[in-house]
């Protein structure tokens, strides 16, 4: 299996995700520059952090356009996985790939600590027996305030989407999601960082659980490996 | 006269004549007006003025302090040919680079951004920021951390409040946009700063020793390119304003902030990065920093031996009909200077264009030792690269010991009848101490850094050093990092303030696990032309110069601001230290936070018996007086060597110093951490002394250690051997108090009061009403 970590201008956990699939879990990963497009054969597709086109409009609001994003697009409608973290999440969001927004922290300000999650029953790849009732995930981000419509978030939670929630919500987030799935079952997106716990001295190696859960789906041999 | 040989500039505001007022106003003393005349041989077009005004100021001459720096040592006694040499060192370049062996090495520096903070906290902070990372990258590092050291006044002020947000949110915009980790920092809060806030911001990178590029400009005929943003009007003359003290006037100065553009910065440092990966293409690269486009051509010429010419035309400009004072004063951020191997210009082309990046072909490399300008065709400065750097004046000021050292340094409690603290009195000044904005907890700082970004942060910010793993190729290596400086102790002993400043940034290293590797110093000043304020920096640097070569920690760069003063006076003198220490194996990492119940409780370096200059003082008797306590480098030097080696036994579980608020701060902080312990200990052996001295005293060279009860035994015997005071003084309970018994009698507090006083101090004073 195949990972592809997009570079946006920007991007500035590009390496972060690299390392959690190349080094955390062993698995053949590469960078695919945002001016690509092709994803290069990719089974999952990471778009990482940052700050993408410096965020100074929308988080994500423009690097929705780069010509990779079509190729992302077509992987998706393909099936393929793609998992979106913080910033990606955001412009996964913007893309159409992913429902809803993300808005700005209600406290105005960034906010990085360490986060008790909920783990939610969200179908095949994402519920309690494949990752626990609870993860530890590092956040980073200024706007992590997740919102949609009435009807939207009743879509979500009727088709368990959400994924995770936040213990304790720390950005005001509407019904404390901090990740979600799309219809399908093969687009995810996380304001949360599993590509900030995996090393042996991070706080929590629960990125690693979250990681082999988003391929689980397609490679369901990734749990028996780290069984 | 003019010189016969510069013709007019095509822009006619620049043709007036230059006046003595014009002089003045350039801050330029009649004496060193005169001086540059003789450099010339005549007198300056109003461009060479602005010219030499942003070359000669202190920013960049360095020309009070110049003389006191030399006694700082550059060199490392132990290093050996894999490990510690210095190999770029300070004043040589933007930064300084040692080796940490295996062909890899770190390139740090701290830098003020003071002034521009006080005018504009957010913008002030965001491009201290943004200069501090080019100064890194432009040597070839890669960089992996950042930290701060704030000052601010007494956090009660409104003006304050402001301040510090707007710092805080500007060093969080452009080091979290940039994706660079903020993993350490310190803050203190005191009157001294109400007005002129200190914002000193470093860097630290990492690169292979192959990779380390320099500031020169060599080869005759190679091409000079201009990479990254566009110049604007901005920061016009940002070195010379830094140069002057701070008035109700200076609001006014506000053109001569910067404004930061973090994704430009990402995407220069990637861009540069991977130009400089292509090996031979880079001959020379410099920042442009304080005076923009002057400094980094005249220095790279004057470095390299060599002369420059450029042309303005080609420079990339934002705003339309600047003229050639404008562009070669600008101070718009995110640009850099790059020499190239003559005939590879499209290599250096491609990778900016990759990024979407200006590369413009400004100007080519001369033998003739002159910075030569064109604008419009015409020459409209021609100055020998020499006298812009090395030949700037320098001056030793007037010093004078001030006389509110007569008075403070002879007070004692006893000589002014200053009651010890009753039973009640001990008990209520512990939750105030842990509240004062100084001591408590920064959470609500460091929660606005991006402190995890390149998942190589090991020690998170609120422990007593930052550290971090580098990913250094295929191997890995461990640092620790740590800022310091008490202002208040400066301010009462400098020489001794400063010595402080060193030993108690080592001890923090230490006591994380690591060998103090290198440092890097940021002097924060008043006026120099004041004999009071020259008397605290001539001392202050000659402390620190003395710590340095004690402890054998070299200075690898550094940087001086002065003129800190408001309305009200100078600040305290802040000659702020930052320590790198290495960790040779990760299993030596420790935190400051207690971690097992039934541990025991060891105070090294006995108890603690100085009032002077403690927070205690200041905060429950309204004092700032006394003499600063107390250091003695040998007692020191054991101390940190015992904990080391006791360290690196497996003894040791956790280690916190004594710092500000005393024993019992630094005992509650071990207690808030995960662990959640309480604690019990036993002074009232301790019965001769002061209780207020003993529990809220801030003798130096103490640390607190949890040690197991098995290894007990065997920590006292080897500190008896190695001369270091120890006693073991208590437990670690799982109870939710902390009780204390003096002579004075038994204290307790409930453990989770104290926290929440420690950790919502800063947050309440802080909060906006309505928000979540």
């Amino acid at each position: 299996m195949n990972i592809a970590v997009l570079q946006f201008p920007g991007s500035n956990c590009d390496q972060d995700a690299f390392h959690l699939f190349s080094s955390g879990l062993g698995l053949p990963t590469s960078y695919v520059w945002h001016k690509d497009t092709s994803v290069g054969g990719a089974d999952l597709v990471v778009v990482p952090g940052g700050f993408s086109y410096g965020d100074y409009l929308r988080c994500g609001a423009i690097a929705r356009f780069s010509p990779v994003m079509g190729a992302v697009r077509e992987h998706a409608e393909r099936g393929g996985l793609v998992l979106g973290i913080c910033n990606g999440f955001q412009i996964l969001c913007e893309a159409g790939l992913l429902p809803g927004a993300l808005i700005r922290n209600s406290s105005l300000e960034y906010r990085c600590m360490t986060c008790e999650l909920v783990v939610e029953e969200a179908g095949p790849a994402f519920n309690t027996r494949l990752i626990g009732k609870r993860v530890s995930l590092p956040i980073g981000h200024g706007e992590g305030n997740f919102r949609i419509d009435a009807a939207g978030l009743e879509r979500l939670e009727s088709n368990h989407q959400v994924l995770l929630r936040y213990a304790e919500n720390p950005n005001g987030s509407l019904s404390s999601i901090a990740g979600i799935r799309n219809e399908e079952g093969n687009v995810f997106g996380m304001m949360p960082h599993p590509d900030r716990a995996f090393e042996r001295f991070h706080p929590s190696q629960d990125g690693l659980v979250v990681a082999r859960a988003v391929l689980s789906l397609r490679f369901p041999e990734i749990l028996r490996e780290s069984a | 006269m003019k010189r016969a040989d510069l013709p007019p500039n095509p822009d006619p505001v620049l043709n007036q004549p230059i006046t003595p007022e014009l002089v003045k106003k350039h801050g330029l003393l009649p004496e060193e007006y005169d001086k540059l005349c003789g450099h010339l041989g005549g007198t300056p077009t109003l461009t060479e003025l602005g010219i030499f005004s942003v070359m000669w100021s202190e920013h960049c001459a360095y020309k009070n302090t110049r003389p006191l720096l030399k006694g700082f040592p550059t060199e490392k006694r132990g290093a050996t040919a894999n490990f510690g040499r210095v190999l770029v060192k300070a004043g040589e370049e933007n930064a300084g680079i040692i080796d940490v062996g295996d062909g890899w090495a770190i390139a740090f520096k701290i830098e003020s951004h003071n002034h521009p903070s006080a005018i504009e906290p957010f913008e002030g902070a965001a491009t201290g920021v943004g200069g501090i990372i080019r100064d890194i990258f432009t040597m070839g590092a890669r960089p992996v951390l950042l930290t701060n050291s704030l000052r601010f006044g007494e956090l009660d002020s409104p003006v304050t409040k402001r301040l510090l947000r707007g710092v805080v949110a500007g060093i969080a915009h452009y080091g979290n946009c940039v994706g660079v980790p903020t993993v350490a920092g310190d803050v203190y809060f005191d009157r001294s700063y109400e007005g002129n806030p200190l914002v000193n911001a470093l860097c630290l990178g990492t690169l292979r020793h192959d990779q380390i590029r320099r500031g020169k400009a060599t080869g005759l005929g190679n091409p000079v390119y201009y990479v990254g943003a566009a110049t604007g009007r901005d920061g016009l003359g940002g070195a010379s304003f830094a140069s002057k003290e701070l008035s109700a006037e200076s609001s006014a100065d506000r053109p001569a902030v910067q404004k930061g553009d973090p994704f430009m910065e990402k995407l220069l440092i990637e861009a540069c990065l991977e130009m400089m990966a292509i090996p031979g293409l880079v001959v020379g690269i410099q920042d442009m920093g304080a005076a923009g486009l002057t400094c980094s051509t005249c220095e790279t010429a004057s470095r390299g031996g060599a002369g420059i010419e450029i042309e303005l035309d080609q420079v990339p400009q934002r705003e339309a009909g600047m003229n050639s004072y404008e562009v070669m004063l600008s101070e718009s951020q995110e640009r850099m200077l790059v020499i190239v191997q003559k005939g590879r210009e499209r290599e250096i082309e491609e990778v900016f264009a990759k990024w979407d990046l200006h590369a413009a072909h400004v100007g080519t490399v001369t033998d003739t030792g002159r910075m030569v300008v064109r604008h419009h065709g015409v020459v409209v400065a021609d100055i020998p690269a020499a006298s812009l750097t090395d030949e700037a004046p320098v001056y030793h000021r007037q010093s004078k010991r001030p006389a509110y050292l007569d008075e403070t340094s002879r007070w004692t409690p006893e000589g002014s009848g200053l009651r010890d603290v009753d039973l009640e009195g001990a008990k209520a000044a512990l939750p105030r101490l842990l509240a004062l904005p100084t001591i408590a907890s920064k959470r609500w700082i460091y929660r606005q850094y991006d402190h995890m970004v390149q998942h190589g942060t090991v020690v998170l910010p609120g422990s007593d050093a930052g550290v971090v793993r580098l990913r250094l190729g295929e191997t890995e290596k461990f640092i620790a990092i740590k800022n310091d400086c008490n202002g208040r102790y400066c301010y009462l002993n400098p020489r001794r303030g400063a010595l402080i400043a060193m030993v108690e940034c080592l001890r923090n290293l230490v006591c994380s696990g690591a060998t103090p590797l290198a440092m890097t110093d940021n002097l924060n000043f008043g006026n120099p032309y004041k004999p009071d304020n020259f008397y605290q920096l001539k001392e202050c640097v000659e402390g620190l110069a003395e710590a340095c070569r004690y402890f054998d920690v070299p200075v690898v760069g550094g940087n001086v601001s002065l003129y800190n003063e408001s309305p009200e006076g100078a600040i305290d003198p802040t000659p702020t230290v930052s320590v790198v220490g290495f960790i040779e194996k990760e299993a030596h990492i420790t935190r400051q936070f207690a971690r097992t119940a039934g541990s025991r409780i060891v105070l090294l370096g006995g108890a603690p018996d100085e009032l002077g200059g403690s927070q205690f003082l200041g905060a429950i008797h309204g004092l700032k007086t006394g003499d600063a306590p107390a250091v003695d480098l040998d007692a020191e030097k054991r101390l940190q060597d015992f904990l080391l080696a006791q360290i690196r036994a497996g003894r040791i579980s956790a280690a916190h110093d004594l710092s500000e608020g005393g024993l019992l701060v630094a005992l509650s902080e071990m207690l808030f951490g995960p662990a959640r312990l309480g604690a019990e200990v036993d002074l009232s052996g301790q019965g001769s002394l002061r209780v207020d001295a003993l529990l809220y005293g801030e003798s130096q060279g103490r640390i607190l250690v949890e040690v197991g009860p098995g290894d007990l035994a065997e920590v006292l015997a080897d500190a008896a051997a190695s001369a270091v005071p120890a006693e073991a003084i208590g437990s670690f309970r799982a109870s939710a108090m902390l009780s204390v018994a003096t002579g004075i009698g038994t204290l307790n507090w409930p453990v989770a009061d104290l926290r929440s006083k420690w950790e919502s101090s800063i947050e309440t004073a802080m909060k906006r009403p309505g928000l979540g």
